[in-house]
């Protein structure tokens, strides 16, 4: 998609300013508890400042209120990325018209209810969602995916479906509109990016109560500091009023400013942000969570089920090796393989083409007059006649038999190859001929599934964030076993059915794991919505997408495994600012509380180790290093914590060192060097 | 030195055995205490769910309250009440809640206000039961870590019966006889006029104080026979006397997480939070020693040592050690006055407390305490590691921390609120006998002591005023109970949860990080919630 990942640009900062004043509504702040008492306690500074004015208490509410406008705007610039991203979309939400395939009538798109049966042809616009029911058309679904290349759609099997907005390009189909009006695929996806009915995690709710509960503590903590310092002031008769502190007790504008600093206003104003910008940034990989539940599911899971065929393995079986038999050489049983794939279209045959080639430095040769011989569930062998040659390459009892049947011995050692292939893993197709009426065994090709390259180490790294990895294939166990071994995979089901799939979900649920998986057939559609995180491939059927929580546009299976990493990033990045929030407040109460009372107790100007000029200067730089560092912390907020795949304890060791550690050194640092600059303005001493 | 080390020693040896033996009490099938099971109609097999777990405990604390007011009220009526009058109606009422609570916060001084029979049948009572009651707390809360998908936590009668007969009643009558065999007086005899050395004559009173005081300790009451509790010659003659008493009152909280690893099958689980207690517990007795020897204050400095307020037998280091070890727990008996300590001496015994007695803390409140700052640090930190927090495989989500969240707010709420009400009305203000920074303090110690159940007091406060009497008794009340409710709803919502499998990807929980961690946001938490009120009192006047 257009937007560009992960960097914040500065323009985005200035053109989100106009939604980051009007966020500054009460009603819109409210779902913001933190920020709000920022707000009150910004207007309550104002009036305090505008009833006695002096340049240090209008400077506390000016920068007061920017803390609440650097806050919304971390919300605004997260939001505005994503409204790009609706725009888009909504280009390709036109107002289309639908035939209506019975009575040929031309309804509004708008108007089609689910059932109906519409007519697209080519240059046509898909007027919704449906699945096709007859026939097969290319279709430009670049509105949704990005991706230029047209894909192919036909009626039956799990390519059937088909999504509202996109446009045929060749051909006709008739589409049975599954989709209730308004609520399209294009629909959700504008919702979803713009984040209109972005709802609190699980996860977020749960943080949100620790920073109401931390606010409710500092909320007391500065409240009943009042009547403490009122009675201080009073039996210390002798000490000047200062402007922090009079004989009634601590100024207004003080103890807001005290409280703001105390309060998680860093996670409380960038929480928000940290959750539209991990939707955001499954968005930029393509993949649309339906719901923000289902993101953190994903940091949470535990068990991996990952389809062999297109995820783990390349897809296609490849031949590995050509095996002859006793008295035939190699170069003469890759000859006799390759003349009897030539015209095999499958995969199969022609990786055996590629392969002897590669292999053997054999080229394809024309024929004389060649009799194809195709391959039947029959006979379950293919191959060609040449003059009076014939050569087969198919299942192994099949060609023995029919090197029996011409007379010839296919021998014990035959046997035994077929049998070490399969024990392997692989899958032995035996090569026979009959040549001038001799019949006898060429050898064994080895076809083996070929994992792809990389998925070793991946799933090296999914054990050590402790996620187990479980291969489903249809093959028997012993193939399983063998590309299990070869992908390094924990587990595997062999032999597996959708029941099979379904049964394995609620058995790992039941050990209190969460799984997540993809799938894109409709029989796979139960698994999917058994799974914690069930990923549809975009490319699969409606009832698959429908059943899922993430649907992914690229219909790559692999990504699985970043969705795992993204769910975990965005957790991680809220923790880390949290605990940076909370370790931040140990150095201001080290600034304000020195500059409030040093006056009456001369001893705790031993607390102000920053050795901060004034009072004044010290209260107002604790209150700018809180506002500027939210502004500060907005790009990582947006691109989120950075994530290495590692153990749970080598994680926290270095969060923690990072942002606890950092958390309480920075602020320390932060505001010596603001109060350098500030104790040069007038006012300040 | 060695007082301190051999404390350490034997309590190491000890936890193993008594923490392997508490955790067969409260699981294992009935004993003795069968007997009581049938004579009070409690049925041991059936199990009870939080709700009705936790209106069993405050009903029982409520009848606990009413008869040991009634007790105070009636003390003119009933035998061996030594002459003394009905107590009035506002510190009887403080009394009761103080003890039932397991305060043992004194409004009154136990000699010359309460007969023989009020403090046996009322006050020694209630130090047994209200342990008890914080005891089958901490194991419901246990039980809730233990169990999958289980609506029950357990029968609140059955763990008071068998935490009170079969833990608290042997180790307290062993713990009276070697208190009597080292001079702890135990009889009937009433009030005495004897001449003093310095020529005067002195009323001493008698009474059955070895039984109350073993149990005073061991139950972490800390409610004195006399006013001026362990520092009395009749309740702690002597320095080994005085080690005893420290080990009771430190013996069942440090035993306890031995308890939580036993029953929830790991015990390096156990070992981590007693490795978090004792961290906090040792850092703060060396504070607190090296504050009152190096004697850092006016009068100290004067005289040598800081030995106004102690008694010549404990010493320096053997009253900072048992200030230290009463704060640390809910106990808060006294065998000095901490009013008299150094500024910062002082200030440790009151963060001791504001730590929110968990250090070991007091009988099972000290162990539910500890395990909800580390659900508070596992949710922190459990975030940073990307996964939805979980503690010993119970996921930390909304319901759990919102009650930790509130378990948390409640005592320094209360303190703040209390401090600063007290502060703000004539009535707070009137009672208090010293002015400036000190003064503060006293009023800070008396509140923060009132609502984490600890009950010692650093004096200088006249807090038998009908004012003072409601608003500790409040405080109390409320620190008490509130917790424990929010604790017993965690533990039913922990006990429903299946658990979830540990790999790599868990926090784990029992390793020096951890560790580490939770001490380290318990400090920091509890240093910023009440930074600016020891800015004020101690700091302001400890620190030049």
């Amino acid at each position: 998609m257009a937007v560009a990942a992960g960097l914040l640009d500065p323009r985005q900062l200035v053109t989100s300013l106009p939604d980051a004043v009007r966020k500054l509504n009460p009603l819109t702040l409210w779902h913001n508890p933190v920020m709000l008492i920022v707000e009150v306690g910004a207007l309550a500074t104002t009036i305090l400042a505008a009833a006695e004015p002096s340049f240090f208490a209008w400077a506390i509410a000016v920068w007061l209120w920017l803390t609440v406008i650097f806050a919304n705007l971390a919300e605004a610039v997260a939001e505005g990325r994503g409204k790009a991203q609706a725009a888009s979309l909504r280009a390709a939400k036109r107002d289309t018209t639908a035939r209506l395939h019975e009575s040929g009538g031309v309804v509004n798109a708008s108007d089609l209810r689910p059932g109906d049966l519409v007519v697209v042809e080519a240059g046509e616009i898909i007027p919704g969602d449906g699945d096709i029911v007859e026939g097969i058309a290319s279709v430009d679904e670049s509105a949704i995916t990005g991706e230029s290349a047209p894909v192919i759609r036909e009626s039956g099997g799990d390519r059937s479906a088909v999504t509202g907005g996109t446009k045929v390009l060749s051909d006709r189909i008739i589409v049975r509109i599954t989709q209730k009006p308004g609520e399209s695929f294009i629909d959700r996806m504008i919702a979803l990016v713009e984040g209109a009915d972005r709802q609190k995690t699980p996860n977020e709710i749960a943080l949100n109560i620790l920073l109401a509960a931390l606010t409710i503590i500092f909320l007391v903590a500065t409240a009943t500091m009042q009547p403490m310092a009122i009675y201080a002031r009073d039996i210390n008769p002798g000490v000047p009023d200062s402007l922090a502190l009079t004989a009634d007790g601590v100024s207004g504008v003080v103890l807001v400013s005290l409280l703001v600093c105390l309060i998680p206003t860093t996670i409380g104003a960038l929480l928000s942000a940290i959750g539209i910008a991990g939707m955001d940034r499954l968005v930029q990989r393509n993949v649309l969570a339906l719901s923000g539940r289902a993101v953190e599911a994903a940091g949470d899971v535990s068990t991996l089920l990952l389809d062999k065929t297109g995820t783990i393995t390349l897809g296609n079986r490849q031949a590995a090796a050509f095996v002859p038999a006793s008295g035939v050489s190699p170069a003469e049983l890759a000859a006799a393989a390759q003349l009897a794939s030539l015209a095999d279209n499958t995969p199969e045959g022609r990786s055996i083409v590629v392969y002897a080639k590669e292999a053997f430095g054999l080229r394809e040769r024309e024929l004389i007059q060649p009799r194809w011989v195709p391959f039947t569930a029959q006979t379950r062998m293919s191959g060609v006649d040449v003059a009076d040659r014939q050569i087969r390459k198919g299942a192994a009892s099949a060609v023995m038999n029919w090197v029996r049947v011409h007379d010839g011995h296919p021998g014990e050692q035959i046997r035994g190859l077929v049998d070490g292939i399969s024990a392997s893993g692989g899958t032995p197709l035996v090569v026979g001929e009959v040549n001038g009426g001799q019949a006898r065994v060429l050898g064994v090709i080895h076809l083996k599934d070929v994992v792809k390259q990389g998925m070793r180490e991946r799933f090296a790294e999914m054990r050590r964030m402790g996620i187990r990895t479980i291969m489903i294939t249809g093959d028997n166990p012993l193939t399983a076993k063998a590309i299990a071994d070869e992908a390094g995979v924990d587990d595997f089901l062999a032999e597996a059915t959708p029941e099979d799939k379904l049964t394995l979900i609620r058995k790992e649920q039941a050990g209190g794991r969460l799984v997540a998986m993809t799938g894109d057939g409709t029989n796979d559609a139960p698994a999917l919505a058994q799974a914690d995180v069930g990923v549809a491939m975009n490319t699969g059927t409606s009832a698959a997408k429908e059943a899922g929580n993430m649907v992914d546009l690229d219909s790559n299976p692999t990504k699985l495994i970043e969705i795992v990493e993204i769910g975990k990033q965005l957790l991680i990045t809220r923790g880390a600012l949290t605990t940076f929030s909370i370790a931040n407040d140990i150095a201001k109460y080290f600034a304000i509380i020195p500059a409030i009372f040093a006056a009456v107790y001369p001893g705790l100007d031993a607390l102000n180790v920053m050795r901060l000029a004034t009072p004044q200067s010290a209260v107002l730089s604790a209150v700018v290093f809180n506002a500027i560092i939210i502004v500060a912390l907005i790009p990582l907020a947006l691109r989120g914590v950075r994530y290495r795949p590692s153990s749970a304890a080598d994680l926290l060791s270095r969060n923690l060192y990072r942002y606890g550690l950092g958390g309480v050194i920075a602020p320390f640092i932060g505001i010596k060097l603001i109060d350098l600059v500030l104790q040069h303005l007038p006012g300040m001493s | 030195m060695f007082f301190i080390a051999s404390l350490i020693l034997a309590l190491a040896l000890v936890h193993k055995p008594l923490g392997d033996y508490m955790a067969r009490v409260y699981s294992g099938p009935p004993g003795r205490e069968r007997v009581l099971y049938r004579l009070l109609g409690v049925r041991p097999d059936i199990e009870q769910r939080w709700p009705s777990y936790a209106r069993a405990l405050l009903a029982f604390s409520l009848i606990s309250v009413l008869v040991v007011y009634g007790l105070q009220r009636l003390q003119h009526h009933l035998l061996l009440s030594l002459g003394f009058d009905a107590v009035p109606t506002h510190v009887a009422w403080n009394t009761a809640i103080s003890f039932v609570t397991n305060t043992n916060w004194q409004a009154y001084a136990g000699e010359n206000t309460m007969g023989h029979l009020v403090q046996m049948s009322g006050l020694a009572v209630q130090n047994f039961v209200s342990a008890a009651v914080g005891m089958s707390v901490a194991v419901a809360l246990i039980r809730g870590f233990a169990r999958r998908g289980s609506e029950t936590i357990g029968n609140f009668w059955v763990d008071l019966i068998r935490g009170t007969v079969r833990i608290l009643l042997p180790i307290a009558f062993v713990g009276a006889l070697i208190l009597v065999a080292g001079g702890v007086v135990q009889n009937f005899t009433g009030p005495h006029e004897i001449a003093t050395l310095a020529g005067g004559t002195q009323h001493m009173t008698g009474g059955p104080v070895a039984s109350q005081e073993a149990i005073k300790e061991l139950g972490t009451n800390g409610g004195g026979f006399y006013n001026t509790n362990s520092a009395h010659p009749f309740e702690n003659p002597q320095t080994w006397t005085n080690w005893i008493e420290i080990f009771l009152l430190l013996l069942i909280p440090f035993s306890f997480p031995r308890t939580f690893g036993r029953m929830i099958g790991q015990l390096r689980q156990g070992y981590a939070i007693l490795a978090v207690m004792a961290i906090l517990a040792v850092l703060s007795v060396i504070l607190l020693n090296v504050f009152e020897l190096s004697g850092k204050a006016i009068v100290p400095q004067a005289v040598g040592a800081a030995m106004e307020g102690k008694e010549t037998r404990f010493g320096v280091a053997g009253s900072a050690t048992f200030a230290a070890a009463t704060t640390l727990t809910s106990t808060g008996a006294a065998n000095s006055a901490h009013d008299s300590y150094t500024p910062l001496g002082g200030m440790m015994t009151l963060l001791n407390m504001m730590l929110g007695e968990v250090a070991p803390g007091g009988t099972g409140s000290g162990l539910y305490g500890m395990l909800i700052l580390a659900v508070i640090t596992v949710f922190i930190a459990g975030l940073m590691v990307g996964r939805t927090p979980e503690y010993l495989g119970k996921r930390i989500s909304a319901r759990e921390i919102k009650l930790a969240s509130l378990y948390f707010l409640v005592t320094p709420v209360l303190v703040l609120t209390g401090t600063g009400i007290a502060m703000a009305n004539r009535a707070g203000l009137a009672a208090m006998l010293n002015a400036g920074p000190h003064g503060f303090s006293e009023i800070l110690y008396a509140f923060t002591s009132a609502a984490n159940n600890n009950g010692s007091a650093f004096a200088g406060v006249t807090v038998n005023t009908p004012w003072y009497c409601v608003a500790l008794g409040l405080c109390m009340a409320f620190g008490r109970f509130l917790p424990i409710i929010f604790v017993l709803a965690l533990a039913g919502s922990l006990a429903r949860q299946q658990a979830v499998p540990v790999s790599a990807g868990t926090l784990p929980t029992h390793r020096p990080q951890f560790v580490g961690l939770v001490a380290g946001v318990t400090v920091i938490l509890v240093a910023l919630t009440f930074l600016p009120a020891l800015a004020l009192g101690p700091l302001a006047e400890g620190v030049h």
